[in-house]
């Protein structure tokens, strides 16, 4: 993909990082960049000047807690500009091989985490139903949420390539 | 009062049941008129599958807040993933004709329809908002004598354009939630940090995830608490689960109880440990539980 093109992606989706100064603040309210390679400054001027981020495992190690967009001074949608990559990385194919995994678990269960033999006892001793009142009883409306997704092409998107 | 329906999610009905039954149980008590939202999915997850395809992640969330439009009820969240998925998606689609359209195009190949009638809510800005701290007090049978490191978790006040829930580097609602029933909402270092848990970390990058629970756990154990409170079951799980992988990996046993709110309000509200669920945790704490016994039983 040409790299010009995240940058337009990203205007697109109402995020303008060339407006950033580099002052940092944002790093230093980074909780994963404490344990992680995970610079967001540096995460932002490497979006700046083009480099490829789509094959940047810092990509991923955003938490998503926000608190770069709440604090920088520019007003950057730093967490929608990572978020708005990571789109633009999953449809060229490049994805963490548990995310994969975690989706071919909503497509067959319509939950992200299904219910499991343990809860299902757990739920029994506390007097609940041992499935809950979600897709998980009803057929119907998990044959609707596949088909919703089919219709999205999520189950192509997140196949093994 | 606002008509609700409760979106269960999945890890509260297919991990933490004990927070699903203190969430009926509360609400019960309470006389908030609330259906089950029967047939719901996943929200689904804003940090991974909102990051992989916005489509399909908006169209999910709009069947979701559809099926509770038909009910005529506000949609009720007790997870900030949950709760930032549907109320991201709600407002989305509400200020966004072209996306609706769009979406709603989805919808219709299962006969469903996305109307924009419907608010989406958190059971804490619901409590807060709708009861207020002043009026649970009132309702307190069993007030709590426990030193609680209250954990907001991020995406209950973050987004703040998307909140509007007042300061997101101080806020103090929830804390007046906990004082209500009685308990010390104990400050501590970091006490806003995230626990690690969002954003895919949890399920992508496990050890980095890790290391951020355990930064935020070493913090709480500092401030000498009863327990940990949260409002999140992703939260509650990294804190629960990840003291098991903390223990098992880094040798550090911190054994600190985790409780979600509707679990502290269920016994504060005259309900028994058991009754939510609390022995069901993968920490087990049996001074903890003891400690409950005596303060529910007097």
């Amino acid at each position: 993909m040409d790299e010009l093109d995240v940058l337009n992606r990203l205007k697109d989706a109402g995020i303008e990082v060339l407006t950033c100064m580099q002052c940092g603040t944002c790093s230093g309210s980074c909780p994963s960049g404490r344990y992680t390679s995970l610079n967001t400054r540096r995460f932002v001027r490497m979006v700046q000047v083009n480099m490829d981020m789509l094959h940047c495992e810092d990509l991923w190690m955003c938490a998503t807690c926000y608190n770069c967009q709440e604090r920088c001074p520019r007003g950057i949608k730093i967490v929608d500009a990572i978020l708005t990559i990571r789109t633009i990385a999953v449809h060229e194919g490049i994805m963490l091989p548990e995310h994969r995994k975690i989706s071919h678990l909503l497509l067959k269960h319509g939950h992200s985490v299904p219910i499991n033999d343990s809860t299902k006892q757990k739920r029994e001793k506390l007097g609940l139903e041992p499935l809950p009142e979600t897709v998980h009883k009803y057929p119907q409306a998990l044959k609707d949420v596949q088909r919703l997704m089919e219709s999205c092409e999520f189950d192509k998107l997140v196949a093994e390539k | 009062m606002t008509k609700l329906s409760l979106f269960l999610g999945c890890i509260i009905p297919n991990r933490y049941p004990g927070i699903e039954k203190a969430t009926k149980f509360c609400l019960d008590k309470l006389g908030i008129d609330c259906n089950d939202l029967k047939g719901a999915s996943c929200c689904p997850a804003p940090g991974v599958f909102r990051s992989f395809d916005k489509t399909t992640w908006i169209a999910l969330a709009s069947r979701n807040i559809a099926l509770s439009e038909e009910l005529g009820r506000d949609v009720l969240t007790v997870c900030n993933g949950c709760y930032g998925s549907l109320a991201d998606a709600n407002h989305e689609l509400k200020k966004d004709a072209t996306l609706k359209k769009s979406t709603n195009a989805h919808l219709e190949k299962i006969g469903k329809e996305f109307k924009g009638t419907a608010d989406v809510r958190h059971i804490v800005e619901f409590l807060y908002d709708e009861l207020g701290p002043e009026n649970i007090k009132e309702m307190v049978v069993n007030p709590l004598k426990l030193r609680v490191a209250l954990h907001y978790g991020c995406h209950l006040v973050k987004p703040s354009n998307e909140r509007n829930l007042g300061s997101v580097e101080r806020p103090d609602f929830f804390d007046e939630l906990i004082e209500a029933i009685g308990a010390e909402s104990v400050d501590y270092s970091d006490k806003m940090a995230c626990c690690g848990a969002g954003g895919g970390v949890r399920s992508g990058l496990h050890g980095t995830s890790l290391e951020m629970v355990n930064h935020k756990l070493s913090r709480i154990q500092e401030a000498d608490v009863d327990c940990i409170v949260n409002a999140c079951p992703f939260c509650h799980l990294q804190f629960d689960g990840g003291q098991v992988e903390i223990k098992d990996i880094l040798g550090i046993d911190y054994s600190i109880p985790v409780l979600h709110y509707s679990q502290l309000l269920g016994l504060a509200l005259g309900f028994s440990s058991q009754e939510m669920g609390i022995d069901l945790n993968q920490i087990k704490n049996n001074e903890f539980i003891e400690k409950l016994k005596k303060l529910t039983e007097d």
